[in-house]
């Protein structure tokens, strides 16, 4: 991976795109003598969702079955599975991995994905249940034309899904590969096949209890390691933190990261300037773009958006969302710990030894709070952290292949492709089976074949289409009179456009001489660094030559990577686009592609005339807001 | 069995009750969608254009910026519990009201 690149998805935000691109990246698993333990803990989670998902397949008769469970989970039980549907890893090891190596920009850049959850809350989740039935495009199809939003709406869900699967495979297969040392391509094998296993025979019922167990086990996990990294403090918010800011390994990543300006601060200083802003995100307004497509962008996130469809009534969806809320803001006020307590006891240096993204720095806290690397508990911490980080990836994977499952089977194939008209059961099953089959077998193939490559700039993409195009079309048809196929058939095509072609020009992308100047920079520095090396070990000051056998080794990675990003780019000359360096120096087209995508709803709604979305409006209108029919969404 | 086509939903939104839990629901959504998104984008602003203030201590080492970014936390379940509050006791009743007449008067 490139320097440009690195440095351009580090600074997007999205973690997950740091997880995704590290072909080079150590293992943490476990030592050899307490490989069992991990493969125990792996076991235990897969048997358990295993036989879940042979109770669940017993009890998917109809399509309402397989894509919405009947309409039968709890408000409780699914705001679990919401949290188990959007704690991805990224957000999982990402943000504490950011707060460990930032501070305060990591913590400041959770609050965004828990907002979002507002948006979902006052303005779609209780309207969608009310009127929508297995997909998002369900709710466009109701007073639109229903051939030209369910083909529009269809393949913008099967878009993101397919960004963020895609995403997710690749940053999974690595993950998985560092954390139990198995090769790539059976990770990512392993990953699609146990997904596909629990979607294929348990649809929505399964996939549901999968993404329950999973938000459990990584909030069980979060609350051990926080209660054992804060007792020591008597639970005392500040002197935990004046413990973090006093730590010599926090002040000198601080350090590192300003650079000369650090060379006139105070140990203390440098230390409190790990509680302020502005060590990762450098650029105002990239930050307030990427905060408009996680707010706006998650209430048009086809997964997210489907769970609704699992309760019964607009109330249980609302009870959803408050619960899901409870749980997920819960989670990053937990990461606020792991990512503080990982910066001071693992250390920041270490933690991005590991991974420049700093996505171990969850499980090496694991570790190190169960005892270190050579004992038992420090395993078993690490497996069960591994495990969850695992379930994790699985779940997400499996509500994301179900979205994309039923936009394929419900959208086109029983609603365009058969107009519509009455598919018997069996065989809507049948065309959903083999819809997740397609979907599952696409995603471990991209897996396999984007290993090792940027797939970062999918993660913000997947966001900035369901922000710019999906959550304006369903905000609209469900509160403006005037919305109508036109508006709704323009604002899929623009605002997915828009933000798919911005990315494509923004430095989320491999710029080859830009990744040629960074890396030369790296190499002809290389000398002089040796020679300081060389001077301090020379120096006979033990300090010193401890310093200088770390900056050998940093110095010896820096080196090794500027030489594998060299020949990665050889012989090319301009990005995928054929760009030399980024047009648009934003990283997140949300700022603008948002503000276009409601435009071309509206001014395509205005241009044409649709007297069946203007006569329909009433009925969406009422039934919407009272919920009148609505029980019988599942069913009719 | 009732069906879409059996309930006369221009009757519905005619209802007094049904303006009623518009005009209530209208402005208490928007009012608190825009609050909560003014709200937030304040952190990111703040951060970024008025880092002294984030930068005061006011608890041990523990700035303003900090608790300004915890304080996110609590206004968003803030939020999610005054709207589920208001919703529980006034919209759920209207709507159940208004639901239940309707579907009663079509036979369903």
């Amino acid at each position: 991976m490139s320097t440009a690149t690195k440095t351009a998805a580090g600074l997007t935000g999205f973690a997950t795109l740091a997880l995704a691109a590290l072909p080079a990246q150590a293992e943490v698993g476990a030592a050899g003598q307490y490989r069992w333990v991990t493969f125990t803990v792996f076991a235990i989670v897969i048997l358990v969702t295993m036989y879940i998902t042979y109770l669940a397949s017993k009890r998917v008769k109809s399509a309402s079955d397989f894509y919405t469970a009947g309409g039968g989970i709890s408000g409780l039980q699914n705001g679990w599975a919401i949290a188990g549907d959007y704690l991805s890893a990224a957000s999982f090891l990402g943000i504490a991995g950011l707060i460990s190596l930032y501070g305060y920009d990591g913590f400041m850049y959770s609050v965004g994905w828990l907002v979002a959850y507002i948006t979902v809350l006052l303005l779609i989740a209780e309207p969608c249940r009310n009127i929508g039935k297995y997909t998002l495009s369900d709710i466009l199809a109701y007073r639109n034309d229903p051939r030209k939003t369910r083909i529009v709406g269809a393949l913008s869900v099967i878009t993101v899904s397919t960004f963020y699967l895609t995403a997710q495979m690749v940053g999974g297969g690595v993950l998985v590969k560092a954390l139990i040392g198995i090769d790539y391509e059976v990770s990512v094998v392993a990953v699609g096949v146990l997904m596909l296993s629990y979607v294929l025979f348990g649809g929505m019922v399964a996939t549901t209890w999968v993404q329950i167990i999973k938000a459990v086990l990584l909030v069980a996990a979060s609350v051990i390691i926080v209660m054992l990294v804060w007792t020591p403090y008597g639970f005392s918010l500040p002197a935990f933190m004046a413990d973090v800011v006093g730590d010599p390994k926090v002040q000198a990543r601080v350090a590192s990261l300003l650079g000369d300006p650090a060379k006139t601060m105070s140990a203390a200083e440098l230390g409190q300037r790990f509680l302020e802003p502005g060590l990762y995100f450098k650029a105002p307004i990239d930050q307030i773009s990427l905060g408009m497509a996680l707010v706006f962008g998650t209430a048009g996130l086809p997964h997210i958006l489907m769970r609704f469809f699992t309760v019964p009534t607009a109330q249980a969806a609302r009870r959803s969302v408050v619960w899901a809320m409870a749980i997920i803001g819960g989670f990053y006020v937990l990461t606020l710990f792991l990512g503080f307590g990982a910066a001071k006891l693992v250390g920041s240096a270490n933690i991005a030894a590991v991974d420049p993204g700093g996505n171990m720095a969850g499980p090496l806290l694991a570790q190190y709070i169960g005892g270190g690397a050579d004992s038992f508990m420090g395993n078993f911490m690490l497996a069960f952290v591994s495990a969850v980080a695992f379930a994790t990836i699985v779940a997400v994977v499996a509500g994301l292949v179900l979205a994309a499952a039923s936009a394929m089977a419900h959208d086109l194939w029983v609603g365009v492709v058969h107009g519509g008209e009455t598919v018997p059961p069996q065989q809507q099953v049948r065309a959903a089976r083999i819809a997740t089959v397609l979907v599952g077998a696409m995603a471990i193939t991209i897996g396999i074949l984007a290993k090792g490559q940027n797939v970062a700039v999918l993660v913000a993409l997947a966001f900035a289409v369901a922000a710019s195009a999906n959550f304006p079309c369903v905000l609209l048809t469900l509160y403006w009179k005037r919305c109508n196929t036109t508006g709704i058939v323009a604002g899929m095509i623009i605002g997915t456009t828009v933000a798919v072609g911005l990315t494509l020009l923004s430095p989320n992308l491999t710029y080859p001489k830009l990744v040629r100047v960074a890396s030369h920079k790296v190499l002809d520095g290389e000398p002089a660094k040796r020679v300081a090396i060389a001077e301090a070990i020379a120096s006979g000051d033990v300090a010193k030559i401890a310093t200088a056998a770390r900056d050998t080794v940093a110095l010896d990675k820096a080196v090794k990577k500027a030489n594998d990003d060299m020949k990665k780019v050889a012989g090319q000359e301009t990005s995928f686009m054929g760009l030399e360096k980024p047009l648009l120096e934003l990283k997140n087209p949300g700022i603008f592609s948002i503000p276009l995508g409601f435009l071309a709803v509206i001014l395509g709604s205005l241009l044409g005339r649709d007297k069946r979305a203007e006569d329909m409006w009433d009925e969406v209108y009422a039934r919407q807001n009272t919920g009148i029919l609505a029980s019988k969404a599942s069913s009719h | 069995m009732t069906t879409p086509g059996s309930i006369d939903w221009a009757a519905v939104i005619a209802d007094p009750r049904f303006q009623e839990l518009h005009r209530r629901k209208t402005a208490f959504l928007w009012g608190l969608m825009a609050f909560s998104i003014i709200y937030y984008f304040a952190l990111p602003i703040g951060a970024a254009y008025f880092q002294d203030l984030f930068k005061i201590q006011v608890w041990g080492v523990i700035n303003v910026g900090l608790l300004f970014a915890l304080s996110e936390f609590v206004v968003a379940w803030g939020i999610a519990i005054y709207y589920s509050h208001v919703a529980n006791k006034e919209f759920d009743r209207l709507a159940g009201e208004i639901a239940a007449d309707f579907v009663k008067r079509t036979g369903g």
